[in-house]
């Protein structure tokens, strides 16, 4: 069952709101990523902001890339193999605390999403598994919660 | 002859880098997360490590997506303060200490640890952060710093127990260096959090709480965890957890647990500190043994349990 083009079917893939940086993506998203280190430098901050398609000419971005960044969709930089340490230098360039992003992210407002962080953070109740539910993968029976009370061992 | 005496555990959320060079550090908010550190900066204060061996990761800072070592040694003198995007943290530069970190580099190198060495790195929140929250923000820091960058940006990281292996690999280069110097190594990053993507602000308590558990009593269960366990359950990020474990491996099968504090959130991401002793206090007394199978299951838990302070907020 492969996902979507050469790519072959990642076990993680399985985890649900996830876009894991591996080596794929970091080839997929080279130039992305290697933009937003740019951004490191004031001088190319500055050059940025002054003329952002101009600046962004210098780097051979695809034009899914291109228009991710141009329109600061950062779940789409991920998908495209952007790495969040990397897109934060973006965030940070327009001026923007890193919850910003992660509320622009999770498809919230910023007090909504720091709220939630002050009540404890999204549980991973839910959130462990797209395709089992709550529960991992059937194949992988030896993957259950670590936790103490856990009846998984680690090794079957 | 050098001998490690103790290891620190502490999360390195830039947040709490921020809010010190900001002086926000009295706000309500972050009083409760400075306050858990209080103890422990006594603690250090009295232990006057000689030596601070400082594993955590680079965060597309001194390591880009050109070049991404899995271990990174700094050997060199000193190590600048990295500019993540708004100037560097105003923050005293690392002095290193390139002949302990030289020696540690040939003895792990000879035990099959394929270190990269650094002679030039710049280090970032990564490394500063938990020197902040241990130190306080001197003039400068009162020892030198060997930093251990590890990949945990780029899947996979090393395994976590390749990283405890690499823990008893050091603890044996650092016992058998001539000069008399006590090392305390911190083990940086978690616990959980996830910052990107729609799950980002995923926080499991639970598993942090057993997590911190099982480091001090039985870190092999911990070794044998798997990257799926932690991304799914302690968040994409929350694999960085398994640079505690280099820390771990450093030490004693058996520590006392000095100190624990936990608290959720520091903006993002749960914080978790962990002080853990070495018993034997003079070195060459135990072999480390690398192929010991003898479970840490038998740890008593009694003469930590007594001693041991446990801040949660």
């Amino acid at each position: 069952m492969a996902t979507a083009k050469s790519k072959a079917e990642k076990e993680y893939d399985d985890i649900p709101g996830t876009f894991v940086f591996d080596a794929e993506r970091s080839r997929q998203g080279y130039h992305l990523n290697m933009f937003c280190m740019s951004l490191m430098k004031a001088e190319n901050r500055k050059a940025f902001k002054e003329n952002e398609a101009k600046y962004l000419d210098k780097f051979p971005l695809t034009p899914e890339q291109r228009e991710a960044i141009l329109k600061r969709e950062y779940n789409r930089m991920l998908e495209l193999g952007g790495n969040i340490y990397f897109t934060a230098k973006l965030g940070a360039t327009d001026g923007h605390a890193f919850q910003h992003l992660a509320a622009v992210m999770t498809g919230s407002s910023q007090q909504a999403y720091a709220d939630m962080m002050l009540n404890g953070g999204r549980s991973v109740e839910g959130n462990r598994s797209k395709s089992g539910g709550d529960q991992p993968k059937p194949a992988k029976a030896k993957a259950g919660k670590p936790t103490s009370k856990s009846k998984g061992k680690k090794r079957g | 002859m050098a001998r490690i005496i103790a290891g620190v555990s502490s999360s390195h959320v830039p947040a709490i880098g921020a809010a010190i060079d900001n002086h926000r550090t009295n706000e309500p908010y972050w009083q409760r997360v400075f306050r858990g550190f209080e103890r422990s900066k006594e603690w250090i204060a009295k232990a006057k490590p000689d030596v601070v061996i400082g594993v955590y990761n680079d965060h597309a800072s001194a390591f880009s997506v050109e070049i991404i070592p899995t271990f990174a040694l700094g050997t060199a003198t000193e190590f600048g303060i990295a500019d993540e995007g708004w100037g560097p943290r105003p923050v005293p530069v690392v002095k290193g200490h390139p002949e302990l970190a030289s020696h540690i580099a040939q003895s792990v190198i000879l035990d099959e640890f394929d270190l990269t060495l650094c002679n030039k790195m710049e280090v970032d929140h990564g490394l500063t952060v938990p020197l902040n929250l241990m130190f306080g923000s001197p003039q400068e820091w009162p020892c030198p710093v060997i930093p251990l960058a590890v990949n945990v940006v780029q899947f996979p990281p090393p395994t976590g127990n390749r990283c405890f292996n690499l823990g008893r690999a050091i603890r044996k280069a650092v016992e058998s260096y001539p000069e008399d110097l006590k090392v305390v190594i911190f083990g940086t990053g978690g616990m959980s959090h996830q910052i990107s993507g729609p799950r980002a602000g995923l926080i499991n308590s639970k598993f942090d709480h057993a997590f911190l558990d099982n480091l001090t009593k039985n870190p092999k269960k911990l070794a044998q965890m798997s990257h799926m366990e932690y991304m799914r359950e302690a968040g994409a990020e929350g694999v960085e957890m398994v640079m505690w474990l280099i820390m771990r491996g450093a030490l004693d099968e058996q520590v006392d647990e000095i100190y624990r504090f936990y608290t959720v959130p520091a903006s993002n991401t749960a914080v978790g500190h962990i002080i853990l002793e070495n018993r034997r206090r003079v070195a060459g007394k135990a072999k480390p043994s690398p192929a010991s199978k003898k479970p840490a299951a038998k740890i008593k838990r009694a003469a930590a349990g007594q001693k041991v302070h446990r801040i949660r907020s």
